[in-house]
């Protein structure tokens, strides 16, 4: 009996290049009218990934498109993110996983800095406690009291 | 007949069968009726061919005539351009080929959707400004009986449904795909038993007015 | 106790925190949330703002004539995700195919969710409700009809997950036996969100969650009562194999060429034009396809009456006719009447002719 793996699935791209559904090209274009706007009114833009209907290579071939610039940085928290700047000065790949290491968000963030990579307040608030815990731990152990 | 898809059930079955006999049976008839008369035999020598003129004046009939164009240019003119934006729509949309293709067995290519999607809009507004003329025009509002509002309102209708449908303009979908189909089945029922029998018989009468001319040995 | 008191009155922030979520953590939630409630990302200031304070709320889920596919379709979604942490953060206190209580400690912890949370508490819904026989689904010996009444009766909202539940579904297919009906059928004063789908996908069920979790209201529904940011475009308009459409290519089988190449499925029997739902952006299985992309048209399943729309595999726009077949014979009946107008019409002229007199001045003036 035929097994399911045997039955040969070939997936074409007329033409020779590389398949995919021409989505990539109109995204590159928001990318470059966002980039437009950074440079003149200062105004950061973010793209969902998600919301877009692409087909299969679609978002390969963006990704390509995008290509890797100078940075990339890998976050930690609830599993991981890699934050990349792309070939592209001011437009970054957000990348955010789950701790299975799944993907749960995918952006393009035009912006000077990825929002996320900021200090958050209350973090470094919490920053403060531990390091002043652990400087002086008699007296927060006892103005905790 | 409760929701909205029983009704499009329906028209695309029960209610497609019935519009399809009547039109059908009913436009054989309104032929025949004719054909089967046939003419008085003229006695009179041929002084030219009949087949050749009569074939010829089929298509320079069908071109618009200079005197009638410089007379009334814009009657002239909307009428081709909604008879050829109609016949586009009507032949060249892809889900109408598919219709003819299980219906009759004959397919052939279509035209791009969005193209489709332009050519109504300017039919659908060239018919809208055929009917304002005729109820305008002091001329053409005397010609006009309710026949000719008739016949215009079930040519709008199909058009203006099927607008609506491809841009889902009625909410659910059924329902306004079951709208477009019925009012196609209206014209299909009205066909026969009214002027747009001139679908057909225009082939006839142009025909047979060139093949007399050329019999005659007179241009056509 | 107490730690199940704290349970309830703990904030999400609270909550979060306390499990040790940065800041930056939480924000990388909201981004995934929002991402998931298919909001624009410009909205996540306010998805974090709103899920900060945000307190789990007690969901009952309803399980009726239905086939556990919907229960299924979320089960079997991603694994640790943002859909779990959404679910971390509502207390599921009924649902009995998952809950570990049995029999009638399970319908005191019904009663009592209902009880403690009164007007506040979620119910979600799976499958349709008989009202032929009320003896034909039955809970605990209570009929499906009246569990839903009574439970509806407290409730904040409805969620009527899953085609059946929705609009009848597979149940309500002609002849339904059962008499099955919708939720939305039966309970008028509340509000009831359908979120259909044969199953529905799990992310637009966790995001319809997320959504009440943050906003503490419900989503922004259509005409059928779907929420807009999930069913507000047609699978036809995302779909991204729209551009072979329009431009005429079609697979005219599932193995010609066309079908290779990835061309659109409407000759064969694509329903994408007249559904409504989100495979096209979310797909399924972790992203990884949806129906169309695996090359089968799609069924429809997320529109009423799917069951009996004429057939998966006949384009929309095909007739369901038997005529068709045999217009022959309705032309052969049509050439036969036709032949019979003629002959009446010929035989009107012959006796016209043969009546015909020749009438004088003269004939004229004794009439007259």
């Amino acid at each position: 009996m035929q097994k399911l793996q045997d039955i040969a699935v070939r997936v074409e791209a007329t033409d020779g290049l590389p398949l995919n559904h021409s989505n990539a090209t109109p995204i590159m274009h928001e990318v470059l009218h966002a980039l437009q706007r950074l440079a003149r009114d200062n105004e950061s833009t973010t793209i969902d990934l998600r919301a877009i209907p692409f087909g299969p290579g679609d978002e390969e071939q963006l990704l390509n498109q995008l290509g890797v610039g100078e940075i990339q940085i890998e976050m930690n928290s609830l599993g991981r993110s890699l934050i990349s700047e792309t070939a592209f000065s001011g437009v970054w790949l957000v990348d955010h996983r789950n701790a299975d290491d799944q993907r749960i968000a995918l952006q393009i963030e035009i912006t000077p800095v990825p929002s996320i990579l900021l200090a958050q307040q209350e973090d470094v608030l919490d920053a403060i406690d531990r390091l002043d815990d652990w400087l002086n731990p008699s007296i927060t152990e006892s103005a905790g009291q | 007949m409760s929701t909205p898809t029983d009704f499009l059930l329906w028209v695309r079955g029960p209610g497609f069968d019935i519009a399809l006999v009547i039109f059908v049976i009913g436009v054989i008839i309104r032929l025949l009726e004719v054909l089967v008369l046939g003419r008085k035999a003229d006695l009179a020598e041929a002084r030219g061919t009949e087949m050749g003129p009569g074939i010829r004046t089929l298509f320079t009939r069908t071109l618009p005539e200079s005197g009638s164009m410089k007379r009334s240019p814009f009657t002239v003119a909307g009428g081709y351009i909604w008879h050829i934006g109609f016949l586009v729509c009507l032949f060249l949309f892809v889900p109408h080929i598919e219709l003819f293709n299980s219906t009759i067995g004959i397919k052939w290519p279509g035209l791009p959707s969005n193209l489709i999607d332009a050519v109504s809009a300017v039919t659908l507004v060239t018919l809208l400004a055929m009917l304002f003329s005729r109820l305008n025009h002091p001329v053409k509002r005397f010609l006009s009986g309710p026949e000719d509002y008739l016949t215009w309102l079930v040519t709008f209708l199909p058009m203006l449904t099927g607008y609506l449908a491809f841009h889902r303009m009625i909410n659910p979908y059924p329902l306004v795909l079951g709208l477009h189909i019925l009012s196609v089945e209206v014209l299909l029922v009205v066909f026969p038993f009214t002027k747009l029998m001139h679908a057909f018989t225009f082939v006839f009468a142009r025909w047979y007015n060139g093949a007399m001319a050329g019999r005659r040995g007179v241009q056509s | 106790m107490a730690e199940e008191r704290k349970r309830f009155t703990q904030t999400l922030g609270e909550s979060l925190r306390e499990r040790g979520v940065s800041r930056r953590g939480f924000l990388k939630f909201c981004t995934a949330t929002a991402s998931m409630m298919a909001l624009p990302p410009t909205m996540v200031p306010a998805v974090a703002a709103a899920l900060e304070k945000a307190k789990r709320p007690s969901v009952i889920w309803l399980s009726f004539q239905e086939c556990t596919g919907c229960t299924e379709s979320l089960t079997r979604s991603h694994s640790p995700t943002v859909e779990n942490l959404i679910f971390d953060h509502i207390s599921l206190d009924y649902h009995h195919t998952l809950q570990a209580a049995a029999g009638e400690a399970a319908e005191a912890a019904r009663e009592a969710a209902m009880h403690e949370n009164e007007g506040n508490y979620l119910v979600v819904v799976d499958g349709s409700i008989p009202l032929a026989n009320p003896g034909f689904s039955t809970i605990a010996g209570v009929s499906n009809l009246q569990m839903l009444e009574e439970t509806a009766k407290g409730a904040a909202a409805i969620i009527a997950v899953g085609t059946c539940a929705a609009f009848g579904g597979l149940p309500n297919a002609k002849p339904n036996p059962t008499g099955a009906v919708s939720v939305s059928d039966i309970i008028k004063d509340k509000p009831v969100v359908n979120v259909s789908g044969c199953p529905p996908i799990p992310t637009v069920i966790t995001g319809v969650l997320a959504h009440f979790l943050t906003f503490g209201a419900l989503p922004e529904l259509d005409a059928l009562g779907r929420p807009m940011v999930f069913f507000g475009q047609s699978i036809h308009d995302r779909c991204y194999r729209r551009p072979f459409y329009d431009k005429g290519l079609f697979a005219e089988t599932f193995d010609d060429e066309g079908a290779r190449k990835g061309w659109c499925l409407y000759r064969l029997g694509c329903k994408g034009p007249m559904t409504y739902n989100a495979c096209a952006t979310t797909r399924w299985n972790q992203g990884t396809s949806w129906p169309v992309e695996s090359g089968h048209g799609c069924l429809g399943c997320s529109e009423p009456d799917f069951w009996d729309g004429g057939g998966f595999y006949n384009a929309l726009s095909i007739p369901d006719s038997d005529i068709t077949r045999n217009l022959g014979a309705v032309a052969a009946a049509g050439v036969a009447l036709g032949a019979a107008a003629g002959a009446l019409g010929r035989s009107k002229r012959a006796n016209a002719a043969a009546k015909h007199e020749k009438v004088t001045i003269d004939d004229l003036d004794k009439t007259s």
